[in-house]
């Protein structure tokens, strides 16, 4: 490492750190099964959110999917949060 | 009873033929019976870095198919008596390589073999999955590059669902990790990941670093697997990879940056 690199390491990154900092991400959300959707999942989420829009107002983030697999079985995780004042 | 192992790594291109190669070589020079198949149907190309294309008469699929038995189609290698090859075919039918047909093969070379060593295609498709599916072992090579690092995960995904040992719920597949085509001086200056990079996000433990060198694309002229070649940096460090794969213990090399001259001469 030249001296130089002394000022620049309190700045920034280098790229090798980046570059594992974004793998540990991908690698993480793989791992808790989330890179393994089936391809209609965005679409069911979109659709969901749709529905839901026609009685209540929500954001973007109100519906969270999950698959769980235990064995051959596939259970759809749905959590879906509603606003404070959605009861009256 | 004979071990499989598959060299297996989802990116394209990162070393596995290489590292099947040298790996089998190197299993052989140490006395162990041990063959090395091409799974990449299509693309067949282990022939040539073991030097013995002209050799190839009959092919993986021709056994399957009974067009050939396996004393026909493998091929010994003229260097060292303990090592066989069994090369793809060139067929582009990719269905060819079925699943029976490979165990009945498989099951076969392990009543006379120590070692079967499976160089798998690249990607996650049937042939990748072929090659992974009866195996024991597994080395899974990985350039310190995002998405090499990033395929090598989902190949470790594929490893724990996708094998034999994984479906009849038994012992997993054994993994281990061989980083190839390593560079200590760009890794020094902060642009390559490291090899505790690797391992923090990967988990798997370490069987070898293969340095990034110009003496394999030699060895690969001449049709020599690495291993075979003396003086070689990326020689040695496949055979202290199967020297350790055999159980014994032998430091990493290759693995720090060469000091410039003017360092080593003020002992810095
Ligand atoms: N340690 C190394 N240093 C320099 N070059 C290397 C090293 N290892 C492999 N290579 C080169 O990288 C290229 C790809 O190697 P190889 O064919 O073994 O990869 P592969 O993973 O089998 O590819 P494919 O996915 O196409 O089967 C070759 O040109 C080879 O010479
Ligand atoms: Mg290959």
């Amino acid at each position: 490492m030249g001296w130089l690199d002394v000022f620049r390491n309190n700045e920034k990154k280098t790229s090798a750190q980046m570059a594992k900092e974004r793998l540990q991400v991908v690698v993480a959300h793989r791992r808790t099964g989330g890179g393994d959707h089936p391809a209609y999942f965005p679409q069911l989420q979109q659709d969901l959110l749709a529905v839901l829009r026609k009685y209540v107002q929500v954001g973007d983030d109100a519906v969270q999917m999950e698959i769980e697999r235990e064995g051959d079985l596939e259970v759809l995780e749905l959590n879906i949060t509603l606003p404070e004042d959605a009861r009256h | 009873m004979a071990k499989i192992i598959v060299v297996t790594s989802g990116k394209g291109g990162v070393g596995k033929t290489t590292t099947a190669a040298s790996f089998a070589a190197g299993l052989a020079m140490r006395g162990h019976k041990t063959v090395v198949i091409d799974f990449d149907v299509g693309l067949r190309n282990l022939d040539l870095i073991m030097g013995c294309e002209r050799r190839v008469v009959f092919d993986f699929i021709n056994v399957i198919s009974g067009e050939a038995n396996l004393k026909q189609a493998l091929i010994r290698d003229k260097r060292h008596e303990n090592l066989y090859i069994l090369a793809a075919s060139q067929t582009r039918d990719k269905d060819a390589l079925n699943q029976e047909g490979v165990e009945r093969t498989l099951n076969k070379l392990a009543e006379d073999f120590d070692y079967i060593i499976c160089d798998s295609p690249a990607g996650i498709e049937t042939g990748a999955i072929m090659a992974m599916y009866y195996a024991d072992e597994a080395l899974v090579v990985t350039n310190p590059e995002v998405s090499s690092v990033r395929d090598s995960d989902r190949v470790l995904g594929m490893l724990s669902s996708k094998t034999k040992r994984a479906k009849e719920g038994g012992e997993p597949v054994k993994e281990h990790l061989v980083v190839t085509r390593y560079a200590p001086n760009r890794v020094g200056k902060g642009e390559m990941l490291s090899l505790d990079d690797i391992n923090d996000i990967l988990g798997i433990p370490l069987l070898g670093v293969i340095p990034e060198s110009e003496k394999v694309l030699n060895a690969s002229n001449s049709g020599m697997p690495v291993a075979m070649e003396e003086n070689a940096d990326a020689g040695q460090a496949y055979l202290d990879l199967v020297a350790r794969f055999l159980g014994e213990n032998r430091p990493m090399r290759f693995t720090e940056a060469k000091k410039k001259f003017l360092d080593r001469l003020m002992g810095r």
